[in-house]
């Protein structure tokens, strides 16, 4: 099969991004330098092409109770405008994928978004239908909804000075970190939403199609003055990478539990039930194998995912995600390496490439922003 | 030296001689420091070190890829460009000129002779 191209795959290719496949979808990887564009998102502002995500709409009488015993948060915390980050998991407690779950509207006939990684979408859309029973509808709109991301700190600004939010800005000017709001254009809704995947102050605005080659012109044109830049994945990688979000296929995948990669934050285990709990209850219990640690290296060497930890001279581990943090100017790494409070601290070692290089444990985040999403 | 008198190696290393084929500098193309996107550490040999060509002399890691780095010829390496150890982004920079990795002298000038000229790279990265 050949790969999907978004809506916005043409101006990448006019814009001279480096495209590659990715997740099936035609994706600009970076369009000048990795490390302009990271730097544009943390000190200006930069846009993003996220269309590749998926979102299901899960609707009917049963759906807060179905979305709640799917994911292993606490979705019933959740008020109409509020989004929350989640994980979906198997019944012995690996993870299916990670999630946002919007609370489009409450009542008696609640809506919800789910918003899936796009390798995930096909594998989240069967997961998820298995589980469906009465009372409950799943929809796949992934193609028919684009996704742009505004990260940076001028993205507020960037917004107001863009007609198309005119009408919308009071809302949108007011909405707090992991919320998001809803206006018609056309007679087709417009989701803004005050979540990123970059560690840094943002938006990402869900929108029909037809709207996105338009919206991305005019972000980019009223953007200048604010020192815009568009991102690819590269970066959005480095950047989510020094926030120390997890991603799909790196930190989690079908054989991680939430436990291990450091989500234990949004697992409820005091929630009645859902799927995976007892096998996760059990898991806290005995203390989770593996944990998910933030390492420094004394080189600038970069530790790669695969990459073999070592920890006082014994395998411990492997390395998930890598990289030279633009940012911090230091190289770091994620691993999962073996959860044993016996461990010496400072005595790990990562293999490169056959060569033992030292490496420091450190606290995860590496990055936290000043202004807060 | 401009590229159009300096060789290549199918490695996307440039090989520029001096006039009595004694010593070369050598360095990567601008198509290969265009690949592999902004680099961020080089791993060169020291100076006296002996290299044999189309040997692995060093690596070049990337923000999203790592490179070996090949010895384009056999011989003892003369220089090394100190700059690139805290500012290797100077190879995307002036890939040419300014970001040049280290010098040899040649052991074997018939090695040379290996080498492709400007022309024949351009061919070879489709771009002739």
């Amino acid at each position: 099969m050949s790969p999907k191209r978004t809506p916005l795959t043409g101006i990448h290719e006019g814009l001279g991004a480096r495209i590659i496949e990715f997740a099936g979808f035609h994706m600009p990887v970076s369009y000048t330098s990795i490390l302009e564009e990271h730097q544009a998102v943390r000190e200006r502002i930069g846009l993003f092409d996220v269309s590749h995500m998926g979102e299901f709409f899960i609707t009917g009488p049963n759906a807060g109770r179905f979305v709640d015993e799917l994911v292993t948060n606490d979705c019933r915390k959740l008020a109409p405008g509020g989004v929350l980050y989640t994980v979906m998991c198997r019944d012995d407690g690996t993870v299916v994928d990670d999630l946002l779950v919007y609370l489009i509207g409450g009542g008696r006939n609640p809506e919800y978004m789910l918003v899936v990684n796009a390798a995930n979408i096909e594998k989240d859309f069967s997961h998820i239908s298995a589980h469906v029973s009465g009372g409950v509808s799943l929809e796949n709109m992934s193609d028919a909804i684009a996704l742009i991301a505004v990260q940076g700190p001028a993205s507020l600004e960037l917004l107001g000075r863009c007609p198309f939010f005119a009408p919308a800005m009071d809302g949108v000017s007011s909405l707090e970190y992991y919320h998001f709001m809803r206006f018609e254009r056309e007679g087709e809704t417009i989701t803004v939403s005050r979540t990123g995947y970059t560690g840094e102050r943002g938006f990402e605005l869900f929108i029909p199609p037809r709207f996105a080659a338009g919206l991305w012109s005019e972000l980019m044109q009223s953007g200048a003055p604010l020192g815009i830049k568009p991102v690819g994945l590269a970066a959005r990688d480095t950047l989510r990478f020094e926030a120390s979000f997890c991603l799909y296929g790196h930190e989690l995948d079908d054989r991680t539990t939430p436990l291990e990669a450091g989500l234990s934050w949004v697992v409820k285990l005091d929630k009645e039930s859902f799927i995976g709990k007892r096998a996760l209850a059990e898991e806290k219990k005995k203390r989770p194998k593996r944990k998910l640690a933030g390492f420094e290296l004394e080189g600038r060497n970069i530790a790669r995912q695969g990459f073999r930890v070592f920890c006082g001279g014994r395998h411990a581990g492997a390395v998930t995600s890598g990289t030279y943090s633009p940012t911090l100017k230091k190289s770091l790494c994620m691993a999962l390496v073996e959860n044993d409070p016996s461990s010496p601290a400072g005595a790990y070692e990562i293999e490169i490439r056959n060569a033992m290089m030292p490496a420091q444990a450190v606290a995860l985040p590496f990055y936290k922003s000043r202004a807060k999403g | 030296m401009k590229p159009e008198d300096m060789r290549f190696t199918k490695e996307h290393e440039w090989v520029a001689v001096n006039d009595d084929a004694s010593e070369a500098a050598v360095g990567i193309t601008d198509y290969a420091a265009g690949e592999l996107g902004d680099i961020v550490y080089i791993e060169l040999p020291k100076e006296g070190a002996h290299v044999r060509c189309m040997q692995p002399m060093g690596t070049i890691e990337a923000v999203k890829t790592v490179a070996d780095l090949y010895s384009p010829l056999s011989g003892v390496v003369s220089a090394v460009n100190k700059n690139l150890e805290n500012s290797p982004e100077i190879v995307n920079k002036s890939p040419f000129g300014d970001g040049w990795f280290v010098r040899i002298r040649i052991a074997d000038a018939g090695e040379l002779d290996r080498l492709m000229n400007y022309t024949a790279y351009r061919a070879m990265i489709g771009k002739e």
